[in-house]
């Protein structure tokens, strides 16, 4: 093959351009907007599922891409939480987007030291520190009650209105949506410029072959920590985010619940695509919503299988599976 | 001729296992040098203290006489130390050429940008093409490591470490599970190398060592047996009883 044949070889197009944007990537941002005109009155839930996406996409980036396996991601989502309602509260701080970028600050912080430490180890121990980890953290804002408000956590906060001229929406939360989907937009798109960059390729390449990330020179523990501060400064938007639509915050930010949640999320949609958190965090939402109000009881025993039929037939979650039937689909066009 | 790679009394123990016994070896520049020894003898262990991935009991390691015992394994890639494994280790889930970009964009320091797409880095593609090419896998460059025969991921193998363009290079066993017909095309690659390279090889093909070799050293229970030329290796009887008796049981 000459020169020139190689430039235009197949492989190298496709890794040229896997970058490139997709006329469907489009989609969830149109449907998004639509929702805010067809659904006025849901928009409190709407505004919820997109903190959620947010918080699953911030996942996605050290779990999906550079496989550190967490369950402790709920740590940085209720940093980011508490220090937007904790500077409220007290009056320090009340406006919302460089309120944002000091949650993002805080929590990228605390996960750049956790980091430092834990991912040096792997595997269960790995996930049993952030584990620990996080439960910290939840002892200590349940304990620092004259800070945190402990159990019942700080509520009426005073949030500024957004770039001086729109106030948080109390009833419908028009505001909030708006806002919220706007800073996702904007972290989404960083996100994904980060995993298609050469840095994000050599995340990928430590989650595929630690070992291997080694022997090619790769300084696969700096990598890491820069992941996931990376990954804690997103989660920790996510948090501030819900803090200030919410005007409250509370023990519920740093929890289990959330952090197993998000995890859930994640692989139902399809971890280590980007686009599973917005796959999942919409399905679980939806579910959730409507059917634990139908089968309060029942309907985690129906999640709980549709989870083992994930785990044991399809790793690749919801997306996963449209990308094999897709795949299937062609192979059987394909045939002569 | 310069010494590029060097070990002064290395050792390592497992447990009680001694698998690497008071190793004394000199790795020359443009060297062909090839280590043999029965399955077991401490042939990989041996490499391990080489690239860092284990750190000895005691001795020394040095690169162009720099004590680097305590450094670390990826560091020492970035001085030129560079080795496949007798495992494949691969980016499974990956093509091909993402394969190679790895290695190639940690080279070039490319690896490390996080804002413009690892599309755009051109030459980094390039360059694993025209790597991929020398090794005739140009054609399945797009297939995912995990459907392709092992003498392919055994080429890959080669292809992820060449794009390293080290200055030393280990190759453990790199043609075990490579079809004979295919196994020429890794002593072509290494042919085509720089001749300045140090080159120490271990296979258990005592055609390809012999066709391979300058210089050989047998192990045998982790310590040196006996070192030489080919031709001296091939007369020394004690080696023939020792080493090629066991050969024939492990294959
Ligand atoms: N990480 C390890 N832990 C314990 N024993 C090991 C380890 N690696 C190798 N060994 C043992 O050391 C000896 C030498 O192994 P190895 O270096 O792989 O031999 P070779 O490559 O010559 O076949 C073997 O007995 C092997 O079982
Ligand atoms: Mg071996």
């Amino acid at each position: 093959m000459s020169a020139t044949d190689l430039q235009n070889h197949p492989a190298a197009r496709a890794l040229a351009q896997r970058h490139r944007l997709r006329v469907w990537e489009g989609l969830p941002w149109l449907l998004a907007l639509a929702c805010y005109f067809a659904f006025p009155r849901y928009l409190g839930f709407g505004t919820e599922i997109l903190i959620t996406v947010l918080f699953a996409i911030s996942l996605d980036l050290a779990l999906g891409y550079a496989g550190i396996v967490t369950l402790g991601h709920a740590a940085f989502f209720g940093a980011g939480a508490y220090t937007v309602g904790m500077l409220a509260k007290n009056g320090i701080w009340t406006e919302p987007i460089t309120g944002l970028l000091l949650g993002a600050a805080v929590a990228g912080l605390i996960g750049f030291l956790s980091g430092l430490v834990l991912l040096r180890t792997a595997g269960l121990t790995l996930l049993m520190l952030t584990l620990c980890f996080m439960g910290l953290l939840e002892e200590s804002a349940n304990m620092g009650a004259d800070f945190t408000g402990g159990f019942d956590g700080l509520d009426s906060l005073p949030i500024k209105p957004i770039v001086g001229m729109f106030e948080f929406d109390v009833l419908y939360s028009k505001t909030q949506y708006l806002y919220v989907l706007a800073v996702l937009f904007v972290c989404f798109v960083f996100t994904r410029t980060l995993v298609y960059s050469p840095f994000g390729h050599s995340l990928t390449g430590i989650r595929e072959n630690t070992l291997r990330m080694h022997a090619v020179g790769a300084p696969v523990e700096r990598r890491l920590v820069i992941c996931y501060t990376i990954s804690a400064a997103i989660a920790g938007i996510a948090g501030a985010l819900w803090a200030q639509a919410n005007a409250y915050v509370n023990l519920s930010t740093l929890g289990l619940d959330r952090a197993a949640t998000v995890l859930i999320i994640l692989v139902l949609g399809g971890y280590g695509r980007l686009y599973g958190a917005f796959v999942g965090a919409f399905v679980y939402m939806m579910l959730e919503h409507f059917l634990s109000k139908l089968y309060p009881e029942a309907w985690q025993l129906g999640l709980g299988l549709l989870l083992v039929v994930i785990a044991l037939f399809a790793r690749g979650g919801i997306l996963g599976i449209g990308e094999e039937l897709r795949r299937r689909f062609r192979g059987w066009r394909n045939k002569p | 001729m310069t010494v590029l790679l060097e070990t002064q009394s290395v050792s390592k123990n497992f447990g009680a296992l001694r698998a690497t016994r008071e190793v004394s070896f000199k790795l020359e520049e443009g060297a062909r040098h090839a280590l043999i020894g029965p399955n077991g003898a401490g042939k990989t262990t041996f490499i391990n203290l080489l690239t860092g991935v284990l750190p000895p009991n005691s001795g020394k390691v040095l690169l162009k006489d720099r004590d680097i015992t305590q450094m670390a394994q990826a560091e020492r890639v970035k001085l030129g130390i560079a080795r496949t494994f007798q495992i494949n280790r691969l980016f499974r889930g990956l093509s091909v050429l993402e394969n190679v970009y790895m290695a190639v964009a940690e080279r070039v320091g490319a690896a490390p940008k996080m804002l413009t797409p690892a599309g755009a880095q051109r030459d980094v593609i390039d360059e694993s093409m025209q790597l991929l090419e020398s090794l005739k896998l140009a054609d399945i460059a797009h297939h995912t490591i995990v459907g392709l025969p092992y003498g392919r991921q055994r080429l890959v193998e080669l292809a992820i470490t060449l794009g390293l363009k080290p200055e030393v290079l280990l190759l453990d066993e790199p043609a075990a599970g490579v079809p004979s017909a295919e196994s020429h095309i890794i002593l072509d690659a290494i042919d085509a190398l720089p001749k300045t390279i140090g080159v120490l090889i271990i296979d258990h093909d005592m055609d390809l060592v012999f066709r391979f070799a300058k210089r050989i050293t047998v192990l045998v229970r982790g310590a040196i047996f006996a070192e030489g030329t080919p031709k001296e290796i091939g007369a020394n009887p004690d080696v023939r009883a020792v080493y090629l008796g066991q050969a024939t049981q492990h294959g």
